[in-house]
């Protein structure tokens, strides 16, 4: 499946992008699935989602925890956690 | 009784409070108090220059919505405004505005503290900060406290 990558802050500047469109193997199933697939494609991935458990996640921009499924995603917003206000 | 719908932007020039106050009141008498909380950029004892505010445009707009339906809905509000600046912002300008509006203070001040307590833990804003030594700028981190003051909520 073909999903539209968008990437925000610390996460944006580590892998050089602001988004990307992105072919994944059907074993990724989950968030938590796509962010270790995302690691093995490159070292700035690597370095980027180095520690997954304080990535924050977002599919078609709603908030969404790790072990939700990707299936119907058609934009996945990957960013560290929030610091507005 | 119409459930209100809140007003929310984000914005890269600022805002006015005393227009934002009016336009949530003007021309009704059955408010009767109004809590404004308006956040700023500070200077960190001169170490900081700027910050730089990122957001994902559109899920922003979404997320502070839902924020203020959230509060409109649990503390019964009359109105509420969420706004949002992004891009650069100096010490001594203005970063946030949260105002609610209620029958009686108790709600107000509830809202107003519960918009800002899940803005800044669930709004998709990012902080960076840029030093006035020059030194490569770097992004603010989470804080733990900040999901407490979520978290009283609950």
């Amino acid at each position: 499946m073909k999903v539209n990558l968008i990437y925000f802050a610390w996460v944006r500047e580590r892998i050089g992008k602001t988004e990307e469109e992105i072919e994944l193997p059907e074993s990724v199933v989950t968030v938590g699935d796509l962010l270790n697939h995302l690691k093995g494609i490159g070292e700035v991935y690597e370095a980027a989602l180095e520690f997954p458990d304080v990535i924050r996640v977002a599919i078609n921009q709603e908030h969404v925890e790790h072990d939700e499924a990707i299936a119907g995603a058609r934009e996945i917003g990957i960013f560290p956690p929030m610091t507005g206000g | 009784m119409n459930v209100p719908s809140p007003t929310i932007r984000v914005q890269a020039h600022d805002f006015d409070l005393q227009a934002e106050v009016d336009a949530l009141s003007g021309g009704r008498t059955d408010i009767g108090a109004i809590v404004s909380f308006v956040g700023l950029c500070r200077s960190e004892q001169g170490k900081l220059s700027a910050l730089e505010l990122e957001h994902y445009p559109g899920m922003a707009e979404m997320e502070m919505k839902r924020i203020a339906d959230l509060a409109i809905e649990r503390f019964s509000l009359m109105g509420a405004t969420a706004i949002h600046r992004h891009g650069r912002i100096e010490p001594g300008q203005n970063i946030v505005l949260v105002i609610a509006a209620a029958p009686h203070r108790q709600a107000a001040f509830d809202g107003a503290n519960f918009i800002m307590d899940y803005l800044k833990t669930s709004a998709p804003f990012w902080k960076k900060e840029h030093a006035t030594d020059g030194t490569a700028g770097a992004w603010i981190e989470a804080k733990g406290i900040d999901d407490q003051a979520k978290n009283k909520w609950d």
